[in-house]
């Protein structure tokens, strides 16, 4: 077996190319910096960066902290829009900084990035996520059945699957829950999140504890909260749908109880 | 920066939150600014009840009868027959001594305060950040929308024209 080689003239072609098709462009990134050790209030801090606009925000950020201050604090793993662990404000809206292309945020004028809101701040843009994960975990989101299990796979139709397939793309990055005003004023409310990821299993034709879930939602602080200001809809990097699956869950309240 | 992390507790992810922020004993836990109302394992607790859902569905049903009832009602008293000059006691006591149009008044007057006050309760329990502010505002908002709502009935159905 042998490879194909390149011929060192094309490659050379190739570099010259690439090299030429970037422009790197210089801007400012405003982050707005929370070390509790040091200073009690949160500050606006400016870095100049050089880069190509088509590189992430995310990219912009581990230029800060690898060259400029090693002591700027963000959550980042996967760094593919997969794991969730970086929404943030960015120009004032929640968005994941590693699928945000700088041209996109407009470098043209400094671009702000801040925590999420409603959450506590720790450190930078690093929040306190247990009141999110509390409320997730309090609407039960797993397999819920009766009886004894089957010996094989439990089998469900392509319609039914169709049926939930938008809200089990949710990668719990907060990024809706913190965007909705009425979290922001009251954290005892579910948020989208939560609400999404139990609409996920009351419309899965396998699941059989409906019932308690749409119970656990009818509450004070539940789905009679949402105000349609369709805010987590907009804020959802993975392009669910929250607001309708929100009315999808009132809506099988209301029928089910008349 | 201190090194020393002995004093620092970090709470496990699988352990229940308390509602405080992480870390007891940590210095910077007092700057941490909480948000009003964390939610913990403690919170919010049960009701059990369809009454958030009655409401919902009361303030969609209400509003699509106000739409109609208002809008007639701004009509004649604003708009027909000479418009805002023609209003005085002898238009008021004309008007009310058919029953249909104190049936409408009435409906108006009943539906336009429970639609509004329940409104404000939704926004009192959206803003309000202490659980005795919110019973009082509510108390108040509560007392405040009977009274209307008794008072404006008393006079439909004891209104009298030779006052």
């Amino acid at each position: 077996m042998s490879a194909p080689t390149i011929d060192a003239p094309h490659s050379a072609a190739l570099d010259a190319a690439e090299s030429g098709g970037v422009q790197l462009i210089t801007f400012t990134l405003r982050i707005r910096r929370f070390n509790p050790e040091e200073h009690p209030e949160p500050v606006w801090v400016d870095y100049q960066l050089t880069m190509d606009p088509k590189e992430r925000v995310l990219d912009a950020l581990n230029k800060v902290k690898w060259e400029q201050d090693g002591t700027l604090t963000y959550r980042r793993s996967c760094a593919h829009g997969i794991c969730g662990s970086d929404a943030m404000r960015i120009n004032g809206r929640n968005r994941l900084a590693c699928k945000t292309l700088l041209k996109d945020v407009n470098p043209e004028k400094p671009i702000t990035i801040e925590a999420i809101k409603g959450l506590a701040v720790l450190k930078d843009l690093v929040v306190d996520m247990d009141p999110f994960f509390q409320a997730y975990k309090d609407v039960m989101p797993f397999l819920v059945t009766k009886g004894n299990e089957p010996t094989r796979e439990r089998l469900q139709s392509a319609e039914d699957r169709e049926r939930f397939d938008d809200t089990t793309k949710c990668i719990l990055c907060a990024a809706c829950t913190s965007s909705c005003p009425v979290f922001w004023n009251d954290g005892q409310y579910f948020g989208p999140a939560a609400i999404v990821n139990a609409h996920r299993f009351i419309f899965d034709s396998r699941d059989e504890g409906a019932e308690q879930r749409l119970e656990i939602l009818n509450d004070r602080e539940g789905v009679w909260r949402c105000r349609t200001t369709f805010n987590c809809s907009e804020a959802c990097p993975r392009g669910i749908e929250v607001t309708k699956a929100i009315q999808e869950v009132k809506r099988a309240l209301v029928t089910r109880r008349f | 920066m201190s090194t020393d992390t002995s004093d620092i507790e970090l709470v496990s992810s699988s352990q229940a939150h308390t509602g405080k922020g992480l870390g007891t004993g940590n210095p910077a836990d007092e700057f941490v600014i909480q948000p009003p109302r964390t939610r913990s394992t403690k919170t919010p607790r049960r009701t059990r009840t369809n009454f958030e859902m009655l409401a919902w569905l009361f303030m969609r049903l209400s509003g699509v009868v106000l739409v109609v009832l208002i809008l007639g009602h701004l009509l004649i008293m604003l708009v027909l027959d000479g418009g805002v000059s023609k209003i005085g006691f002898a238009f008021v006591a004309g008007r009310w001594a058919s029953p249909f149009w104190q049936g409408w008044d009435l409906l108006m007057l009943w539906l336009a305060m429970l639609h509004g006050s329940n409104g404000m309760r939704t926004v009192i329990n959206d803003y309000a950040e202490k659980d005795s502010t919110r019973l009082w505002l509510k108390t108040l908002m509560g007392a405040a929308t009977v009274f209307t709502v008794l008072l404006g009935t008393l006079v439909i159905f004891t209104f009298d024209p030779n006052i």
